[in-house]
């Protein structure tokens, strides 16, 4: 292995490779800052460190990294980049060097958003970033505008350049009924990247030139408004957890198919009702996250309808992946594992949003740990776990090896233990009333034992992600041989060697007219 | 009346339409209490989400323990769908989606409305928030930090703005927060029914204290409170007796418009 080649290297599976490396690492800072902030609540008053800020740190290090530096890399950089042209029949994407470009510009904001930890005055706005307190703050909120506008930036490249791939290179016979889910999920992520990013890198840039430039977009004072910001801020970031939902369900309905050797339950339903559903409605319930800013109540009313009418595609797509274990042939593997995983977490994500989508219900749960239990639910542990299980499903074609099975189940069984245990905790304490962002909780004695129960949950569930990571490494050192089709699919990122060569297939792959990705005939 | 908005189940979607028209002719004459109100509202909507978990749970168990790999099951035999039932699996779903979503946002819109009018009968509290306060000031021009006395049946309103960052007056016993911020009046209300304490504390990120910034409601029988007030009326009077020229009655501030 060739250390030059991996830098200057245009292959897309490797520059895929590469967005996962970065990401898991990202993952791994960000969930020590998540261990340190449970050991921080783990008693009332200052556990192991007796500065605020030190906490507010590790909060805004965990949200930001975990989100853009973790989970839309890994999603659609690592997933969209390692499978689409394998799974579309590709040679490579439309823009290798483009894409190559997309990688690096993620390193460079992941090293921006780790340079966190070694300047005097680290950024302590939260991922959200709101005004006036990020520009006013002693914190270094230039260091919060550049690592979102580099992450940003270097996914909306990453957008543009497979929309085109999908768009032109798909192989002869791969009619848009015979796409992967994974590619519908994904290419929708990229479509709603495209026009809502633009929009967080305006309200980023915004907050550090009043903070800077001496502008005053929203400061009142001058003929500002502290208001825009958040709508600004969410008109992206809701359609962001689509971003990331979109493409993680997609890894799950592959999973999900392949290992229980099932057809996707009525495709043109997932794909035109679910994915495209999503689509259509993504950009108009930005204001569920401000019920409580003081938001225009005309407004608060009509997104409650918009939000909850969400549950519409996402219901369509939970009957897809429901209705594909119906008479299916499951088998109980580690990826398939972290598939079934994904159903049920899921589902509690799902529903205990519910209550989160009417402003009057929220009056009394926004902005507590109820809403912190329910995203991770939904999005953070649904999103990991389908990540985890999506690296396991397509580990022997990464490697052309096999992990160990062993490991895989017993890491899946301790983070699905541990999970559980922390947010369902936390959507407890939530609803009796403990806000989020607390570095202590002096006045909420009665939550000291919840509070515990959640660290050691945690230090559980951490166990578990890091006994998968070192099975991951362990596997390509030295797992077994693989085969090239270890799970017998017919989806074509199966029908070359493992791991592909540069290029993916000698000559380009030809499907047979009654070819389909999820077409399982008998081993 | 709330009750019969929500055993009427047959009519889903038709009381969603008549939501607006119900929320309008409400005319009840006894104050209401949202905080009742959100605790029934709440449970019904866990309730209902937890019937639809564990029917979903259940149905994937089975699915799962019916289609597990054995000898005789190596592929799976998902249905071939015909294209009247594909629709129907889309058009079907939609409908109990959208009536579950109609149903559960006319109930909601129902007590948001509880939340936004303020009873007429009530005491007006100025609330500026900042780092890390809650100043309280009284229609008389009384002030207090961090402490809000209120007597017991009254609704309390609190017009709401901050001198620096967002606060959010959270006040978990009675189910209300809600923003403040510089240059904007938000408000919220509330119905302390009897006499106790309530904590209150900032659910809005505002900077390094953020965690620390908690206060009290104390709620005191009407006439502890009328003495209360009475008390302290006379130590502000006595504050500003000093200044030679103000006589003490032109201190107190307007009570604030009755407006909504
Ligand atoms: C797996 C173990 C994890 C644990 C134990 C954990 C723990 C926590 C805790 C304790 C908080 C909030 C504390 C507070 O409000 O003071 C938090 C916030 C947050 N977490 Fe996690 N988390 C985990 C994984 C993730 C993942 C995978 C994501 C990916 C999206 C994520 C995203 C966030 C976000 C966005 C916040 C909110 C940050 C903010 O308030 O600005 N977390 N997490
Ligand atoms: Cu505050
Ligand atoms: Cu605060």
């Amino acid at each position: 292995m060739n250390l030059k080649e991996w830098i200057f290297t245009t292959d897309h599976k490797r520059v895929g490779v590469l967005y996962l490396i970065g990401s898991i690492a990202a993952f791994a800072v960000a969930g020590i800052m998540a261990m340190l902030m449970r050991i921080e609540l783990s008693t009332i008053g200052p556990t192991i460190t007796a500065n605020p800020t030190q906490y507010n740190v590790w909060l805004y290090t965990h949200g930001a990294v975990m989100i853009l530096g973790f989970q839309i890399p890994a999603l659609t950089g690592f997933f969209a980049n390692y499978c689409i042209p394998l799974m579309i029949g590709a040679k490579d994407v439309a823009f290798p060097r483009v894409n190559a470009l997309s990688v690096w510009l993620f390193y460079v904001g992941v090293i921006l958003a780790l340079l966190t930890f070694f300047i005097p005055d680290p950024p302590d706005v939260m991922w959200t970033g709101y005004p006036p307190y990020s520009t006013i703050t002693t914190g270094n909120t230039a260091m919060y505008s550049f690592t979102v506008l580099i992450l940003g930036f270097a996914s909306i490249i990453g957008g543009v350049n497979f929309l085109t791939t999908v768009a032109y290179m798909r192989a002869p016979g791969i009619t848009l009924n015979k796409l992967n889910i994974f590619v519908w999920c994904t290419l929708a992520a990229f479509v709603l990247q495209l026009i809502f990013v633009p929009v967080l890198g305006t309200a980023v840039s915004l907050i550090s030139m009043d903070k800077y430039l001496g502008t005053n977009f929203f400061d009142p004072t001058k003929g500002g408004d502290v208001l825009t910001y958040q709508n600004l801020f969410w008109f992206y970031s809701h359609p962001a957890v689509y971003v990331i939902f979109l493409p993680f369900i997609g890894v799950v309905y592959e999973i999900i198919s392949v290992h229980a050797r099932n057809a996707v339950f009525n495709y043109k339903m997932v794909v035109y009702g679910g994915v495209g559903g999503i689509v259509l409605l993504a950009g108009e319930v930005w204001v569920h996250h401000l019920y409580v800013s003081g938001m225009a109540d005309w407004l608060r009313i009509g997104q409650m309808v918009t939000t909850l009418l969400i549950s519409i595609p996402v219901g369509l797509m939970m009957i897809g992946l429901i209705g594909t274990l119906y008479k299916g042939s499951i088998a109980f593997n580690t990826p398939m594992l972290y598939g079934l995983g994904v159903v049920f977490l899921f589902l509690i994500g799902g529903l205990t949003g519910i209550p989160l989508a009417v402003p009057s219900l929220t009056l009394g749960v926004s902005d507590t740990y109820y809403v912190v239990g329910h995203f991770h639910y939904v999005m953070a542990v649904a999103g990991t776990f389908a990540i985890f299980g999506g690296v396991y499903h397509w580990f022997p074609k990464m490697t052309g090896k096999m992990y160990n099975e062993f490991w895989g189940k017993l890491g899946f069984w301790l983070t699905f233990v541990g999970v559980n245990i922390v947010f369902w905790i936390m959507m407890d304490i939530g609803v009796q009333g403990m806000p989020r962002r607390y570095y202590d909780y002096a006045h909420f004695p009665q939550f000291e034992s919840a509070h515990q129960w959640m660290t050691a949950g945690a230090a559980v569930l951490a166990v578990g992600f890091a006994i998968a990571v070192l099975n991951w490494i362990m596997g390509a050192i030295n797992g077994k041989p693989a085969g090239d089709n270890p799970w017998n699919s017919p989806s074509l990122e199966w029908t070359t060697v493992s791991p592909p060569p540069h290029g993916n297939w000698p000559s380009p792959p030809a499907v047979a007219e009654d070819w389909h990705p999820y077409g399982y005939k008998k081993a | 009346m709330h009750e019969t908005i929500r055993r009427g189940a047959a009519g889903l979607a038709a009381l969603f339409l008549s939501a607006p028209a119900w929320a309008a002719a409400k005319a009840e004459p006894a104050i209401p209490d949202p905080a009742r109100d959100w605790d029934r509202l709440w449970n019904e909507v866990i309730f209902d989400i937890t019937i639809i978990g564990i029917l979903f749970a259940i149905v994937t168990a089975w699915f799962i323990w019916q289609g597990r790999r054995r000898p005789g099951n190596e592929v799976g035999a998902s249905p071939k769908l015909s294209p009247a039932s594909a629709v129907g699996w889309v058009v079907i779903p939609i409908f109990v989606f959208l009536s579950i979503d109609l149903y559960t946002a006319a109930n909601g819109w129902v007590l948001w409305n509880t939340y936004r009018d303020v009873p007429d009968k009530r005491l007006e509290i100025k609330l500026e928030s900042g780092m890390y306060s809650w100043d309280y000031t009284y229609p008389n021009g009384v002030r207090t930090q961090n402490e809000l006395v209120v007597p017991a049946g009254m609704p309390v309103v609190l017009r709401m703005t901050s001198r620096d960052t967002l606060h959010s007056h959270y006040i978990p016993d009675f189910r209300v927060k809600e923003d403040s911020m510089p240059g904007r009046i938000t408000y919220l209300w509330f119905n302390p029914t009897k006499p106790g304490e309530h904590i209150v504390t900032c659910a809005e990120y505002c900077g390094v204290m953020h965690g620390y910034m908690a206060g009290r409601i104390i709620v005191k029988a009407p006439e502890e409170y009328a003495a209360w007030i009475k008390g302290e009326e006379t130590k502000l009077a006595a504050a500003s007796a000093p200044e030679p020229a103000a006589p003490a009655a032109s201190k107190p501030a307007k009570p604030a418009a009755k407006k909504t």
